[in-house]
């Protein structure tokens, strides 16, 4: 080891290196207020400051950097919806995904695996062609796959699923991806507080301060802000938000649950998704399977988990991999999930003037985390909502001209 | 085990009940404007707090009121519709 860096590890003199500023105070006013330091809100600030010029911006969480949804998923990525809206959507993220890493200077471990959508039945079947024509027209990768293809990705993989549900086929999507999901919230944080964003945690939003329908500022838990815009990106906090602004949404929050093994050697390649099984699941890149299932069936807005879930879960996957019997779990946990009646996000401007929502993000959020950043950051900046967001507004609940992305969105439903 | 009382049936697993969504006003469907219509199919209070809810016993077919803590999850009180 040189010895420059041992002297360097050894001393008291050196702090550790700091991803992004802290500055000790808020300032009086800001250009514009986001709320949620998760990894929408902190992709927002990034793309305001490097596309649109914003760089008098503060982010305020009232938690810790990434430690909500952003830091509670399965980290799958992948475009292959059901909506043109949708497809059109994802595929712009995985677009940016493809080369974040690059742009943000960190390594968000972004691994490739492609993504099989299992079908147990025929009207299953019957989805996996309609996605796999619709993503065909958008000019993205998805295809129907036989059980051939997918004992052959997947060795290991009970075809039978222990005789309950047999796999017919799959939805094959290449480009189905994972991500480290801390390093996504951190990159974007730092690169946005390079460029002048302030960034502001253990700072909890108490009220808004609207006139004549217009934002004027923030209430904080460190002292009031005035500021002309406010972007919202709080995932299963949005009802409170939306509850200080004065307006009702279609958005109910249920805790979704999720779950990591101890780790082993990798032998899963790929994503598997089984609808019918209610189980996603992926091998991390320090070898432990990350898994997740439905939403809990009922609204509760807490991160507590259960034994329920655990049970029914390992019970789905051993019916997939019964080799797994012997393997550990060794975490669970829980996120808030916001849920849209039509699983499609709600994005966009509110009843209030200058206030923005980026929310409604149920259980689909993570992989739209760089598109959202920078389609809110458009529509902020512009006061005009971006064109890939226009299917999204929350205004579509009022003109009922939902988003139908039930049948790609997530499992079990 | 988390249990749930049925008014008809005492404290049952809360396995054995399906969730019915917060009990919602509906407004008359031939006389109510579009924007009253997509209020009552739609939009709601999400926030977190005390919530009077509809709730299923399963296997007694039995519908019931919860009122429900959403943020502490903490049933108060179950009751028949019209009992309370």
């Amino acid at each position: 080891m040189p010895y420059q860096l041992l002297k360097f590890a050894l001393s008291k003199k050196h702090p550790e290196p700091a991803f992004f500023r802290q500055p000790a105070e808020l300032k009086p006013s800001y250009d514009a207020v986001i709320i949620g330091g998760g990894g929408h809100g902190l992709a927002a600030a990034y793309y305001l400051a490097k596309e649109h010029g914003l760089t008098n911006v503060a982010v305020l969480e009232r938690g810790y950097l990434g430690g909500g949804n952003t830091g509670r998923n399965t980290t799958i990525i992948r475009s292959n919806y059901l909506t043109p809206e949708g497809v059109a959507f994802y595929d712009a993220s995985v677009k940016l995904w493809e080369n974040l890493s690059q742009e943000l200077d960190l390594n968000l471990f972004y691994s490739t695996r492609g993504h099989f959508t299992l079908a147990h039945t025929e009207s299953a079947m019957r989805t996996m062609r309609w996605r796999a024509e619709v993503n065909k027209q958008m000019g993205v990768e998805s295809e129907v796959v036989g059980p051939d293809v997918i004992q052959a990705a997947v060795p290991e993989l009970d075809m039978s699923c222990s005789g309950h549900a047999p796999i017919l086929g799959a939805l094959y999507h290449k480009p189905g991806s994972v991500a480290r999901h801390d390093a996504v919230a951190w990159g974007f944080g730092r690169a946005a507080s390079e460029m002048g964003v302030e960034i502001f945690q253990n700072t909890e939003v108490t009220g808004l301060d609207i006139r004549n329908g217009r934002i004027a500022g923030v209430h904080t838990s460190r002292g009031t802000i005035k500021t002309g815009k406010v972007l919202s990106a709080v995932a299963g906090y949005t009802p409170r938000i939306t509850k200080m602004a004065g307006f009702d949404t279609p958005i109910v929050i249920h805790p979704l649950q999720a779950c990591v093994t101890e780790p082993m050697k990798p032998w899963l390649n790929t994503i598997l998704v089984s609808g019918s099984l209610h189980v996603y699941v992926s091998q991390s890149s320090r070898g432990e399977l990350v898994m997740g299932a439905s939403l809990d069936p009922y609204e509760v807005h807490a991160t507590r988990s259960t034994l329920d879930f655990v049970e029914g879960l390992s019970s789905h996957i051993l019916d997939m991999f019964p080799f797994l019997a012997g393997i550990k779990v060794v975490r669970q946990w829980a996120g808030m999930a916001d849920m849209t009646p039509d699983f499609a996000p709600v994005m966009g401007k509110t009843p209030v003037e200058g206030l923005y929502l980026d929310a409604g993000w149920g259980t689909w959020g993570f992989k739209a985390t760089p598109i959202s950043g920078k389609t809110m950051a458009h529509t902020l900046a512009t006061d005009k909502p971006h064109e890939l967001i226009h299917g999204f507004r929350l205004d579509r609940f009022r003109d009922f001209e939902l988003t139908g992305e039930k049948g790609a969105a997530s499992v079990g439903h | 085990m988390k249990l749930l009382t049925c008014p008809i049936n005492g404290p049952r697993p809360l396995e054995e009940f399906a969730y019915g969504g917060e009990i919602r006003e509906m407004p008359d469907p031939q006389t109510c404007s579009d924007s009253a219509w997509a209020d009552y199919v739609f939009h709601r209070d999400g926030a977190p707090g005390p919530k009077r809810e509809w709730w299923y016993h399963v296997p007694s077919g039995t519908w019931l009121v919860a009122e429900r803590d959403t943020a502490s999850d903490v049933v108060s009180r179950t009751y028949l519709l019209g009992e309370a």
